[in-house]
């Protein structure tokens, strides 16, 4: 029904940033949109084949910190660490995503991966950044297949035409 | 009676949506589906969804938690 056009770009790779792109393109996809998705910087850790996706509360100071288990009173719980103890204790940031992956099973909230193929089920178009892929030295091969390549004129081309444009 | 049924309980955003457009897709013109969900968000959701894609909202009701939906396809 709609012929209205989406055009975002992506520029973080983490896990949670990984949902507002893959989450709207999915859903304007399911309302008819056309969607592109540009992919730039650390946003192509997105595209990766094997999606090794991390959080980190450093410099996150907004992230809630709760345990994915045990009675309701403890899940409730925000445990407020200061960042400094984060930084300093090895293994936090692997603490913290082990965390969240859990709370978001829980929650019924869909992987990264599945909001993925979502998109590519419903022709959400992938582009990469090929000044990012150069600039990093990252090897095509390390991304999933049935993605283009491209740069700022290819985005804006897209994006000139469309109704929604935001850069995440 | 609906022609379809989808049970989207226990899911979250975006994915009742996802799922119901998939469903919709396996149905004809003016055939209905009905929709079961948790998730308090799919209530504002579907009434988009029914707005954006043309798909008529017959019905829409709450209880024990849960939201139903009828979906008209367009």
């Amino acid at each position: 029904m709609s012929n209205k056009r989406m055009a975002l770009i992506a520029s973080k790779g983490t896990l949670d940033w990984g949902y507002p792109p893959l989450i709207l393109a999915s859903t304007a996809a399911a309302l008819d949109y056309e969607v592109q998705i540009f992919y730039t910087f650390y946003g192509l850790n997105l595209l990766r084949k094997d999606l090794n996706l991390k959080v980190s509360p450093l410099g996150n100071p907004g992230m809630p910190m709760k345990m994915p288990f045990g009675p309701d009173w403890f899940k409730g719980i925000n445990w407020n660490i200061p960042n400094l103890i984060q930084a300093g204790i090895p293994g936090f940031e692997s603490l913290a995503t082990v965390l969240m992956k859990q709370t978001i099973r829980n929650k019924g909230v869909a992987s990264i991966a599945e909001l993925r193929s979502l998109c590519l089920e419903a022709e959400v178009k992938m582009i990469a950044c090929q000044m990012t892929v150069d600039l990093f030295g990252m090897k095509t091969s390390d991304f999933i297949d049935g993605i283009d390549y491209a740069g700022a004129a290819a985005f804006l081309e897209f994006a000139g035409d469309s109704d929604i444009c935001l850069f995440i | 009676m609906a022609d379809k049924e989808l049970d989207a309980r226990g899911l979250n955003c975006p994915l009742p949506i996802l799922r119901a457009k998939k469903a919709l897709g396996e149905l004809s013109s003016g055939q209905t589906l009905k929709i079961i969900a948790t998730d308090p968000g799919s209530v504002k959701d579907f009434q988009a969804f029914a707005k954006q894609t043309g798909n008529t909202l017959m019905e829409s009701g709450e209880g024990n938690g849960e939201f139903t939906f009828l979906l008209k396809k367009a």
